[in-house]
């Protein structure tokens, strides 16, 4: 599908992960059951998006291209984005929101972890930046999820319900294909699966504590890392990339 | 044409330390311990977070002030590793933060902090009767608290 090098392809998958998350966070801005929580997500919203400039702007640098965080956020078409596909899945309502967040958060603090100690200088100086961010988002997550698992029937009854639809997707951000092997194996990535167990842990603590559990088993969906996207992504691409793609180069 | 080195470092010095935060004017880049090194040739400064929007702010504001210093040459990188912490900002910043109204950060940054959270210090009554109201608040550096003993609301720095 591509021709970037395996580095490149890997930081883009980072970078896509967070901007994609940071983009649908950013959604609730002005929108959030809250002030207090409006707040929240717009400031998790920009730690991604600050990321994914960082992870983008390596992915481009490796490349060799000419292209910058700008032209890869900006330039590139559904297919050509390699966010997984748990990020791309609609707010819903807050609990699902929570749910996503709650998720995400936990492994991404773990790969981040694991990034710190890269041999690639600039991945693991992102990493380490990146990670105490995280540690935020992982606090707030495990937070409101405890507070609606262990709230009313009726936010119980959606967070169950948020935990539900995004579940399917946490397979797919612990497999290895070609492109981790190959990082791994240079000693500049992760080895994801093996997050998998730790991960499994600290997702079990916190949904104890909100007394719920784990959803069923059942068979996860993977494909965002060649292109195979959800419908939502084509949607929220169009409002990201509307200006960029009507007035192209535009800058103020 | 290169700088003159006499005094060269210091003057540098105190041109950033008139450089303010663009959030938060009362402290400078030097106070924040963004400025990580100063040489007769170069500055190299550090983001906080990296999607703060203040960081392009910064790097131009400083860039400006070289400039109009006579330090035109002088080169501004920017550095990533080690990554920033609130325990690089200064004692002097940390009084000035106060005497602002915001709750200067703990010291002994990271995730030990996070979980064990101990009140903030009213910056208006010195009370320890503080709670937290939201964990994110008006900038990616700031939390949002109040004071049980005042009642008065106030920003907190995050400890990062």
């Amino acid at each position: 599908m591509t021709q970037m090098p395996p580095l490149a392809v890997y930081a883009q998958r980072l970078g896509d992960d967070a901007l994609i998350l940071g983009q649908r966070l950013s959604e609730w801005c002005g929108h959030a059951p809250a002030l207090e929580v409006d707040l929240s997500l717009a400031n998790l919203a920009l730690d991604l998006i600050g990321q994914a400039t960082h992870f983008l702007g390596l992915a481009g640098a490796v490349e060799g291209k000419g292209r910058d965080a700008d032209a890869l956020a900006f330039g590139r078409d559904a297919m050509d984005f390699s966010n997984c596909l748990l990020v791309e899945q609609p707010n819903g309502d807050f609990a699902q929101t929570v749910a996503r967040q709650f998720l995400f958060a936990h492994y991404q603090e773990l790969l981040l972890t694991g990034l710190a100690t890269s041999k690639h200088e600039r991945m693991a100086a992102i990493a380490a930046k990146s990670v105490k961010e995280v540690a935020y988002h992982c606090k707030l997550a495990s937070d409101w999820l405890v507070r609606l698992g262990d709230g009313t029937e009726e936010s119980r009854a959606r967070m169950i319900a948020g935990l539900d639809w995004m579940w399917r997707f946490v397979d797919e951000l612990f497999l290895m294909d070609d492109i981790d092997r190959d990082c791994l194996r240079l000693g500049f990535g992760v080895d994801k699966a093996a997050l998998r167990r730790p991960w499994d842990q600290r997702v079990e603590a916190v949904l104890s504590e909100a007394m719920l559990q784990a959803p069923a088993v059942r068979r996860g969906v993977a494909g965002g890392r060649e292109g195979h996207h959800s419908e939502h992504l084509g949607h929220l691409l169009s409002e990201m990339q509307f200006l960029q793609r009507a007035y192209p180069g535009a800058s103020w | 044409m290169s700088v003159p080195v006499a005094g060269a470092i210091d003057r540098i010095r105190s041109v950033l330390a008139g450089v303010p935060d663009p959030e938060i004017p009362v402290v400078s880049v030097l106070d924040l311990g963004i400025v990580r090194e100063i040489s007769d040739d170069h500055v190299t400064i550090t983001p906080t977070y990296t999607g703060c929007p203040a960081t392009f702010a910064i790097e131009r504001m400083i860039r400006t002030a070289l400039d109009g210093a006579g330090f035109g040459e002088l080169r501004l990188e920017t550095i990533l590793a080690p990554a920033w912490s609130t325990d690089w900002i200064t004692d002097e910043g940390r009084e000035k933060l106060r005497a602002y109204g915001i709750a200067p950060p703990p010291m002994g940054s990271g995730a030990a902090a996070l979980k064990n959270q101990a009140p903030a210090e009213c910056p208006r009554c010195g009370s320890s009767n503080t709670q937290e109201i939201s964990r994110f608040g008006s900038t990616p550096c700031k939390a949002l608290w109040r004071c049980k003993s005042c009642a008065e609301p106030f920003d907190r720095f995050k400890c990062h």
